[in-house]
């Protein structure tokens, strides 16, 4: 039958674009049938229970140690409360109390006494609790599947590459898809910072999420297109939007690859002026990423990661093996760790943080760490002990003014106490910076000489607090701009200020993995940029073909100028004159 | 040997996944029996199922009843899971 071409607007999650085959992951719960048993079989189903559990251990186990090793410790937490479900004496005896009295097989008592649990759990007010639902439902299935010897999970291995739909995914289910088989993620509930947003973004795979309910449209095996970048997904494409968007992907996937090609290109410009382009993360297997791309370090290691999708905080050793991780992997590069920036558009239920009318002036950032030293502390302690495997610097978020400054120091030097007295080595010189996010500091920043060792400008933020705008508003995100000259003068002044106080500076937000602003950002001073990994390449070619004097008259061009429109146009221009034709066509597919 | 403690847990997120686990582990590491009331209800401080369902929040305060050669022990470990904040 012929279907007709349905597109659906989500929310971007993860950039990129995919073609592919729809593996839909139904939410049909599984039925288990009643079978009537005699007395002497009832050993038989005792060994059967016994056998199915310890061979659940066994697999939890493995892919707990595999995931450990991949991506560290915290995430392989994520089994704990299954695996101690497998030995709960309570829910076994349960079990075969049942079976003795009903007779019934055991597959049917079993899945009957977890229905009950995990009907329970939900009804429980507490949002952590009714997190173990979850818990309970996937260590069910994986019981289920060994005792019946069929695949009752959502998930069965994918043997083909294809687009997973689902309504949403646990973590324990995420983890287990294989990237490799998975061309792309669409799930109907979640925003850009759910774990499944996180996880494709890190493994560099397009997704979209919080489409509203379209698994009813979508049957397995319907062709589909995902736009991650647009948060766009199209169901059984016509020929030409297929021919349009297979065009489309071609040159973007041509032009990853050859801009890869110049990863090991210096990062200096055309004159040998030596610059830093350094690499974004977020969990710490985005290191490889990163050194495969060229990384001179890791200018931004977010470490909101860690404390989401979670109902308890990670504690210090956890926390210590994702940076030492980082760093030894890293070396001799630089990295620098941003404390805890939660708040604005990421909340975390078990912090404790409210729902506020203006988040991103709110309570967030060093704001809500200064409040809450004992949770500060343990991540600093984390990150001073990851101190001593390489050059490892702490970045604070979200400073507004000097005294948080000191205040964020004070607690670090704490620390230093802390561990003088406990004997734990760290690296007593650790560079300590601030991000200046905020217009105030970015005004006052010579103020902060001997007090923070490092900038770095997070361009994010202070676009949106520099012209009051909410970027996710979509009525008014056409406000947003980079090259507003208001911005641009607030830069000049962040660059030249620092300068001449003798503080380094860097940018780590969006606006430095634009290329047509790096050129104009040379020509103000800057020097080290922080960029998501697959953009280094374009940035290392785009700084090796414009010299400092190019870069400098295109500064005092773009800032004599008023009109964003005018400044964008000039840089574009200016971007293509500098690359030459070919170079440029590469950079703008 | 019996022994009957009220306990406030401080420890932040109450007795939830991480904290519940550990308290499970090491309860089943001691032949005593453990159990915990809240209310009226008392469960059975060796099953982290139960002690899910039990739903206890950051300080709030609960009985740890435990019964056994080694309660002395046990008591003492199990107070400071529950009493600690980083847990």
């Amino acid at each position: 039958m012929f279907k007709k071409e349905q597109i659906i607007k989500g929310v971007s999650a993860s950039p990129g674009i995919a073609i592919g085959k729809a593996y839909v992951i139904s939410e049909d719960i599984l039925k288990v049938e009643k079978r009537i048993i005699k007395d002497a079989e009832l050993s038989e189903e005792i060994k059967n229970l016994e056998t199915a559990l310890l061979k659940t251990k066994r697999e939890i186990v493995d892919i707990q140690s595999k995931m450990a090793k991949e991506m560290g410790s915290n995430y392989a937490n994520i089994f704990d409360v299954q695996l101690m479900l497998l030995e709960d004496r309570v829910l076994l005896e349960e079990i075969i109390e049942r079976l003795r009295k009903e007779l019934l097989g055991v597959e049917y008592i079993f899945f009957d006494v977890l229905k009950k649990y995990k009907r329970a759990l939900e009804k429980l007010e507490d949002p952590y609790l009714k997190e173990r639902a979850q818990d309970v439902n996937d260590f069910g299935k994986r019981v289920l599947k060994n005792l019946i010897g069929k695949d009752a999970s959502r998930i069965k291995e994918l043997r083909n590459k294809a687009i997973i739909i689902a309504h949403d995914l646990s973590p324990s289910e995420a983890a287990v898809l294989n990237p490799e088989y998975v061309l792309g993620l669409v799930t109907e509930s979640g925003g850009s910072t759910t774990h499944t947003a996180i996880m494709a973004k890190s493994f560099e795979i397009p997704a979209v999420v919080g489409t509203g309910s379209i698994m009813g449209n979508i049957e397995i095996d319907d062709p589909i297109i995902i736009d991650g970048s647009r948060g766009v997904l199209i169901v059984n494409p016509h020929q030409a939007t297929l021919k349009e968007y297979e065009n489309k992907k071609n040159k973007i996937d041509e032009k990853f690859l050859n801009l890869l090609k110049l990863k090991d290109l210096k990062s200096q410009t055309k004159d040998g002026t030596s610059i830093k382009i350094m690499a974004n993360i977020e969990l710490s297997h985005e290191v490889k990423s990163a050194i495969n791309h060229g990384a001179d370090g890791v200018g931004l290691y977010r470490t909101e990661y860690l404390y989401l999708n979670r109902s308890d905080l990670p504690s210090e050793e956890e926390q210590y093996q994702a940076y030492k991780l980082v760093t030894l992997q890293m070396t001799p590069n630089t990295v620098i760790i941003r404390t805890l920036d939660l708040g604005g558009d990421k909340l975390v239920s078990q912090l404790d943080m409210s729902y506020e009318l203006n988040p991103f002036l709110g309570w967030r950032a060093i704001r809500f760490c200064l409040a809450r030293p004992a949770i500060f502390k343990v991540q600093l302690r984390a990150i001073l002990r990851a101190s001593v495997h390489g050059d490892l610097q702490i970045m604070f978020p979200m400073i507004s003014n000097i005294e948080e400054m000191e205040e964020a120091r004070k607690i670090v030097n704490e620390v230093m106490q802390e561990f003088d007295k406990e004997e734990i080595p760290y690296n007593k010189d650790v560079k300590i910076g601030a991000m200046i996010e905020t217009p105030s500091v970015a005004m006052t920043c010579d103020h902060f000489k001997n007090k923070a060792d490092f900038f770095s400008i997070g361009t994010n933020d202070l676009i949106q607090y520099t012209i009051a705008v909410d970027r996710i508003n979509e009525k008014i995100a056409y406000l947003y701009d980079p090259a507003h000259p208001g911005v641009l003068r607030l830069i000049e002044n962040i660059i030249q200020k620092s300068g001449e106080n003798n503080i380094p500076v860097g940018m780590c937000g969006e606006m430095a993995g634009e290329s047509r602003y790096l050129p104009l950002l040379l020509g103000l001073g800057l020097r080290n940029f922080s960029v998501s990994p697959l953009i280094i390449p374009e940035l290392k070619l785009v700084a090796s073909s414009v010299t400092l004097d190019q870069a400098k008259e295109i500064a005092r061009e773009v800032m004599g100028l008023s009109s964003r429109e005018k400044i964008r146009q000039y840089l574009s221009l200016k971007l293509r004159e500098i690359l030459g034709s070919d170079y440029a066509e590469l950079i703008e597919a | 040997m019996k022994l009957e403690k009220r306990i406030k847990v401080i420890s932040e997120q109450g007795l939830h996944a991480r904290p519940a686990a550990m308290f499970v582990e090491v309860a089943n590491r001691f032949v005593s029996s453990i159990k915990i009331a809240k209310g009226e209800l008392v469960v059975d401080g060796k099953s982290i199922l139960n002690i899910l369902m039990l739903g206890v929040e950051c300080s709030e305060e609960i009985t740890l009843q435990i019964e056994g050669e080694d309660a002395q022990e046990a008591m003492g470990v199990l107070e400071d899971i529950i009493t600690r904040k980083d847990v």
